[in-house]
């Protein structure tokens, strides 16, 4: 062997042996900071977990983008979901004065609110942008109460790690992690555009995550559970979206 | 190395960027799109999802779980080659010696000369074989430096969260669907450049080339090609 290709094998193995060190530091501290997402054990979870430990370190704080007045979209498109159940349309008759969002898990209080409980909370709105996995967007004035209102409220334990949200429809549930969860842009919606939120774009209510794509801003949200403990829910990968061959994360 | 990983990663974008493509093959210029919107232009091919209205009676299956999915893990595999092939380029003066059009050749002359070699077929003489002339140099710059650079830029630019952090990596394409516009069009200019590569290569004698590649020199033509 030449002293050159031993050189070479001297620097490989050590630069191996770093890689590998590396990885294990980078792994611990990744956890121990939360950047690691819960469908990361997925085919693709090496990209999904660099994608979700990067933005996160990035925009932690950061404000979703707003947008003037003038560019909100004539025809929004709603892009309904399946049709509304038997108890949908008993609450729709009823002016959706029945309908309650429950609110517990993780939290010192447990609740149960009503439209018009959450209308009585501080107002925020937004003119941020939809923009659907598919490709299409758009953008609309968005008015409801921050989620961070409710959960300050029913008081949230320091061990909560998420926070999971479920729609009418069984089997149709999403969760974001608690910087996403008390991002002031992350809202409880009632209002569109001046107007109530309308039915096929999620009214009475749904919680509109405008840094993430469309799939994480579910409609006719019924419950919330806040967590420490993902795994426990559904197949234990952080939503239904892995499920579907989707990513839990939904910020790129 | 970092050649053949880009080369996997960019076949696997390609074809998983062409999947993303079909739940909504329509693009859009500005900030906003949709289909109550009018299109730039439309690809003329079905569509995965019933809402878009297409000439096909038909609705294809939803892959785009996987095809983001590869996408993403893919981009980050080119990200990462690229920053090895950077700093080594930057480091062992490749870019400046290899790549850098000669000073004698910064005239339209030499492009022309060149180009006019390409279309007479004539053979190359033997110096060509261990550099690169000042076509290939140019082809290969801008390859590196604006578009990969661009279609990285356009990918971020449609990223939700990222925009939030750098809202003008978007603002300054004219908006979201801009970027979803160019990024789409950046694809087919890599593609273009991938198989006039592959046919150029082709054409100097595929195996020793491709077996330079791998051993790092290039044989004497008279030890047989």
């Amino acid at each position: 062997m030449n002293p050159i290709s031993r050189r070479k094998l001297i620097y490989g193995s050590v630069a191996a042996a770093a890689s590998v060190g590396g990885l294990a530091v980078a792994q611990r501290l990744a956890t121990h900071y939360g950047l690691i997402p819960p469908d990361s054990g997925e085919l693709y979870g090496a990209g999904a977990t660099l994608t979700y430990a990067c933005q996160r370190l990035l925009t932690a704080r950061t404000p979703a983008r707003e947008f003037p007045r003038s560019m909100i979209s004539k025809n929004p498109f709603a892009n309904e979901v399946a049709p509304p159940t038997d108890e949908f349309k008993r609450l729709r008759a009823g002016g959706f004065r029945d309908w309650r969002l429950f609110v517990d898990g993780t939290v010192a209080q447990p609740m149960s609110l009503s439209i018009a409980d959450l209308s009585s909370l501080p107002v925020h709105s937004q003119i941020t942008e939809v923009a659907c996995e598919e490709g299409w967007s758009y953008i609309a004035e968005w008015i409801g109460t921050p989620l961070s209102e409710v959960l300050r409220e029913a008081g949230v334990l320091p061990q909560s790690r998420y926070v999971v949200y479920y729609a009418i429809e069984k089997g149709l549930w999403e969760s974001i992690d608690m910087a996403d969860a008390m991002h002031p842009d992350t809202i409880l919606t009632l209002g569109m555009n001046d107007g109530d939120l309308p039915v096929p774009f999620g009214g009475p209510l749904r919680l509109r995550v405008p840094r993430q794509l469309g799939y994480k801003s579910l409609k006719y949200l019924t419950h919330i559970t806040v967590t420490d403990d993902i795994k426990k829910f559904g197949s234990g990968k952080g939503s239904v979206d892995p499920d579907y061959g989707y990513s839990w994360y939904a910020g790129i | 190395m970092t050649h053949w990983v880009t080369f996997i990663a960019f076949v696997a974008l390609l074809i998983s960027g062409g999947e993303i493509v079909i739940p909504h093959p329509r693009f859009y210029w500005g900030e906003v799109g949709n289909v109550n919107t009018r299109p730039l232009f439309v690809v003329p091919i079905p569509a995965s999802r019933d809402t878009v209205p297409t000439r096909y009676g038909y609705v294809l299956t939803d892959e785009n779980g996987w095809g983001r999915n590869l996408h993403f893990e893919a981009a980050w595999v080119v990200v990462f080659a690229g920053l090895v092939y950077g700093i080594f380029g930057l480091w062992s003066g490749h870019f400046r010696e290899n790549l850098v059009p000669r000073r004698r050749d910064w005239t339209w002359r030499a492009y022309w000369d060149r180009l006019a070699q390409y279309r007479g077929r004539k053979r190359t003489d033997g110096t060509e074989a261990n550099t690169y002339n000042v076509l290939q140099r140019t082809a290969y710059l801008g390859v590196i430096f604006v578009l990969f650079p661009l279609i990285i830029w356009t990918g971020l630019a449609m990223s939700p969260s990222f925009t939030s952090v750098f809202p003008l990596t978007a603002a300054l394409l004219g908006g979201r669907q801009s970027a979803r516009t160019i990024h789409f069009f950046v694809s087919w200019l890599l593609l273009l450049f991938l198989i006039v590569h592959v046919t150029m290569v082709a054409r100097s004698g595929f195996w020793s080339r491709t077996r330079a590649m791998i051993t790092g020199h290039m044989r004497d033509s008279k030890e047989g090609d």
